[in-house]
Order: structure tokens, then sequence, then C-alpha cells
């Protein structure tokens, strides 16, 4: 996959979509073979060498968005740099920065300042809890995004808009992105499309 | 800095349990000191019945013996000092004061000990401190009498109130010098030693009311008056004991020696700190008692706090597998959990501690009064080490779950479920 390619995989329930994305990226460990990701080998890496590698390259957007209920958005949105000094420097360096950052990267999302300025994380509603996940994600512009099922909460029409601001955010870092759903008629936004069942268990 | 304010705003999302747990680590560590206050100021109460006092000078016998009846007021004194040897001693050099005691008179049940207004200068108890009066004043008249608190309280007497001192100790047919009443000039205000269930007269009038007594009985034809008695020479003939202050302690050991070898009568002078040592061994069970109590309180207390600790942070540990996921090292969770439950401990410390101090400057007047318990406000020395013990374990409690964190894999954490 070259760099800033945009790639949707897809494929039945229990095809093996998550576990695919939990090897890419390096929570999950081959019981054989090894994974190559942004010319780095996981199986040469120790636990925390990959932990850091993960907080530097990869963002990653959950099925259930994993966001900290008693943060704020923009303080949610923080927490995808806040282990990463490479990530923070891409984001701005100074704290003041990375809030400006996070605070256009929500609303580049769909979501205005209106709604994050005010409430915590927990009170918003679903389809904003995902834009505040995709938001942290991104944050200070990974080389890598993976999303799995990201847009399963979001009815057809706010899906297609969403998708596209995702989409277009990534293209501004160049970022590639990994696009896990069954949802085969989100397949037309993507560069690539690749049904599971013909993915051999190395990427 | 990151980690402590993630920290905080964690626990503020949690006010509740936080507030619970807090309270949980407070009562725990308010039991524990409490206990380890109440078993030291027991002891230390003891110890100090008499403080300040160098020696304690009385006929020969065994040092607790003469502790016994001299301070505590406890059995009956085999023989008295003449006051030739009371004189002899006060003029040694190396002597500052003394204070006699004249024991073996009693008003039902409390004993009378006559001796000089000295006494209430020089007789300290506890850190030095010497006696004071809740009303009153030291006698001063010959037939005035001083009562302890403990006396004042039960017999509900006041100052002005006359009183009939009893020849003897008890038992069942006391004669009673009913001929020389005496009148309550002062109370002592309550002080936890033997003190307080004492009434204190002039040596002189323990004289007077025998002066027509011989060898235990009333000599008939020889009755003197109240009044009559004032003009005849109360020299007291002898004395129970004598306390005993010297210009320099160094001298202690020195002034000891000369006294037990006293050519003329056979005399025994004891360090009283070392006699209620010895003393103490008698009584320790109670201690030993205390001491187990103590331990129990101890388990109790730490598996409570350890439970409501580690429920607490149970809680986080969809919080820890987010954090992880976003690229959380585990070193990062597994430092935010111990700094959760040791910022929880360290809070329940201190709520522990004013409790503690809190309850013991309410409670302190009203322990003192009925129970003769002086409770120190001060921390006794055997409380920092249960205090450092409490702090590792609540500390302990954080390592367990992150410890759990740590070994649980990634993958557990981004597939928690909402």
């Amino acid at each position: 996959m070259a760099r800033g390619q945009t790639l949707f995989l897809h494929g039945p329930s229990g095809s093996g979509k998550s576990t695919l994305l939990g090897l890419l990226a390096g929570v999950l460990a081959p019981s054989s073979g090894d994974v190559h990701i942004l010319d780095a080998s996981f199986g040469s890496m120790s636990a925390a060498v990959r932990d850091r590698f993960r907080a530097n390259h990869l963002g990653y957007i959950f099925q259930q968005f994993n966001l900290l209920p008693f943060l704020t958005p923009v303080e949610n949105v923080l927490l995808g740099c806040a282990w990463s000094a490479e990530r923070s420097k891409r984001a701005g360096g100074t704290h003041a920065r990375m809030v400006e950052e996070a605070q256009r990267l929500l609303a580049a999302l769909g979501l205005g300042a209106h709604i994050w300025s005010r409430a915590k994380t927990g009170e918003l509603s679903v389809g904003q809890q995902q834009r505040v996940a995709a938001a942290r994600a991104l944050m200070g512009g990974p080389e890598l995004l993976l999303a799995d099922e990201p847009t399963s909460a979001l009815d057809a029409s706010s899906r297609d808009a969403f998708l596209k601001l995702l989409l277009d955010e990534c293209g501004l870092h160049g970022t590639s992105v990994v696009f896990v759903s069954h949802d085969m008629a989100l397949a037309r936004h993507f560069d690539r499309s690749v049904a599971l069942a013909s993915v051999p268990q190395e990427s | 800095m990151r980690l402590l304010s993630l920290t905080l705003k964690s626990m503020r999302q949690r006010k509740a349990g936080v507030a619970l747990t807090i309270f949980t680590v407070a009562l725990s560590v308010f039991l524990l000191l409490g206990v380890e206050r109440v078993r030291t100021d027991a002891r230390q109460g003891f110890a100090s019945t008499v403080s300040g006092t160098d020696l304690l000078v009385g006929a020969r016998s065994g040092p607790v013996t003469l502790l016994l009846y001299a301070i505590f007021h406890v059995g009956e004194a085999t023989n008295n000092i003449t006051w030739k040897s009371y004189q002899d001693i006060r003029s040694m050099p190396e002597v500052a004061w003394t204070v006699p005691l004249s024991l073996g008179d009693s008003h039902r049940g409390f004993r009378v000990t006559g001796t000089t207004s000295d006494f209430f200068v020089h007789y300290h108890y506890g850190r030095g401190n010497a006696l004071a009066f809740a009303r009153g004043r030291p006698f001063s008249d010959l037939y005035d009498a001083v009562i302890g608190s403990e006396v004042a309280r039960q017999l509900h007497y006041k100052v002005g109130d006359r009183i009939v001192l009893s020849h003897g100790l008890g038992g069942a047919n006391l004669a009673s010098h009913a001929d020389k009443p005496f009148r309550i000039s002062g109370v002592l205000s309550p002080t936890g030693t033997p003190v307080d269930a004492s009434i204190a007269v002039s040596l002189e009038a323990i004289e007077a009311i025998h002066v027509d007594w011989h060898s235990g009985i009333r000599l008939p034809g020889m009755e003197a008056s109240a009044d009559q008695a004032r003009h005849m020479d109360l020299t007291p003939k002898a004395i129970t004991a004598t306390l005993v202050g010297l210009h320099s302690r160094l001298s202690a050991f020195a002034v000891q020696s000369a006294i037990n070898d006293y050519p003329e009568e056979p005399l025994l002078a004891v360090l009283p700190g070392v006699a209620l040592g010895e003393l103490w061994h008698l009584v320790g069970t109670a201690e030993s008692a205390l001491r187990v109590v103590s331990a129990m309180v101890l388990l109790v207390g730490m598996s409570g706090m350890l439970t409501a600790l580690l429920g607490m942070l149970g809680e986080r540990r969809r919080e820890m597998a987010v954090l992880r996921a976003v690229g959380a090292s585990t070193k990062a969770v597994f430092a935010l959990l111990v700094m959760e439950s040791t910022l929880l401990t360290v809070a329940g410390m201190a709520a522990g501690v004013l409790l503690l101090d809190a309850i013991t400057a309410i409670a302190h007047n009203y322990l003192l009064a009925t129970l003769g318990l002086v409770i120190d406000q001060s921390p006794a020395p055997g409380e920092w080490p249960l205090l450092v013990l409490v702090l590792a374990l609540g500390s302990l409690a954080g390592c367990i779950p992150g410890w759990i964190a740590y070994r649980r894999s990634l993958a557990d954490g981004l597939q928690v479920r909402l």
C-alpha cells in the first residue's frame, strides 16, 4: 500500500476484519509470520517499542470510540498526541497550538465550537462522539489511520458526509487509511477495495 | 503533571466513590491511630503519675510496695520515717525540696494525705503538669482540706462543705475524728492520677486529730478539743514517705545510696520512674490486651481500605484500556493507578488524623474527668510507623490493578464494550 492511499476492507462478520486491524496496530501478535508496516517490522520490536511506534505513527478509530467521558472533547482529542512527542510537534508543539489544532480538527469534522466548548464528552450524542474519536485519531497527522467501522452509528446521509470530511482531512496530511466496514456502499469513497476472504495474513 | 491532572479529572467524575473510599481509609486510620494513642497514653499516664520527683523515700520495704502505698494509695505502710530522718534528708546539700506524705486516715473510702502546701507546687504529673485548682485554694487553716476531683464528683462536695475524717483506711468499724471536722478549702482539677481520689490536709492537721490518740486508740481522759489542739505542739513525730527533688538529677544515684545506707533507721529511696516501670510490668496485661485489639483493628482497617481502593480502581479498567489504546505505555497506566490509590490514601490519612485530633480535643476533658485517662493531642511515636504502613499498603493497593493492567493484553483493552 502506498503512502496516502486509502483502502476499504470489507467482509462478513467474523471474517477477521478486526483481527487484521489488531495485527496492523500491533496490539495482537501473529502466531506465525510477521507484520511489516511503515518500513518497520513488529516482529522485531519489544512491547514497549511497539507502544511507542503506535503512539507515534498510528491513529485508530475504535468501533466503540473509547473516549474518556469525564474529559471535554478537546481534551479527548489532545490525548491523541499526549504520549508522542513526534505527534505533539506535528500538532503545533506548544499546548496552546495543540489546543488550536484540536479545535480545528473538531470543526473540520463537523463539530462546531458551540457543541464542544460546553459539554463533557460523555454528554454528547453518539454521532458527535464518533467525530471526537475521529479527531483524536487524526491529531498530529499520523502516517496511518486504522478505522474499525467508525460509521456504524450514523445514518446514511450523515455517514457519507462524515466520511468525506474524514478522508479530506487524511488527504491534508498524506495519511494512509485502512477502513474496515461491512457496508459495501462506502467502497466508492476509497482508492482500493479488498474483500477479506482474499487477503493473506500479511500486509 | 499530565498524569496527575488526568487522575484528578477522573476522580472528580467519581465523586461519590472517591468520597466513600477516602471515608473508609479515614475511619481505618482513625481507629488505628486512636487505639495506638490510647495505648501509649495509658502507659504514659501511668508512667508519669509522678514526674519531676527525683526520689521517693519511705521505710525499707520493696520499691513497688513503697510506690503502691505512697503514690497509688494501695495497701498500708509497714513502717514510718521519723521526723528526724526526714529533717536529715531535707538538709542534704543535693536536695532542693521535699514534700512529706503522711497517710493512714480516710474519708468514706478516700485516702487522706497529710502534707505541706509544697505538695501543690512540687507534685507534678504527666509532662510536668503541676496540680491546678478547679475551685478554691490550698489549705491555710489547720482544719482546711483540699479534695481531688474524683472525691468532689462522687460525693458532690463543694468548697466550704464540712467533712469528718476517719481513723484507719477502711473496714467496718472506723473510729471517726468527729470532734475535729474539716472545711473544704479547694477542689483540684482532674489529673488522671491517684491524687484525684485523695484528700490533702496539712501535716499539722494529721497531728492535731491524733493528739489525743495513742497506738490507734483514743486515750480516755486526754481529749483535746479542736481549738485546744491549735495551741499544742503539732510537730509530727513521723511521716509515711517523702517526695524528694534534687538540684541536679545527676546526683540521684548518690543520694539514693546515701539514704539507703542511712545509719539511724532502715530507709528506702527509689527512682519513681524505675519503680513505675516495674509496676507497669505487673499490670501490663491490660496493655497486651490493647495490643491485640490494635492488631485486630489493623487487620480489619487495612482490609477495608484495600477493598475500597481495589473496588475504586476496578472501575477504571476501561479508562486504562482507552489510554493504552491511544498510546499510553504500560508504565504510564501503572503510574496512573498507583498515583490514584496513593492520592486516595493520603487524603484518607489526612482526614483520619484530623478526625482523631478533633475527637481527642472534644473528648479530652470528658475522658479525664470520667475515666482519668489523659489523651494527648500530640501524636504518639508509634503512630508514625503505622502511618507509613498505611501509606505503603495504599500505594501497594494501586499496584495490584496496575499489575493486572500491565499483564492484560492491549487487545483486551481495545475490545472493551461500552
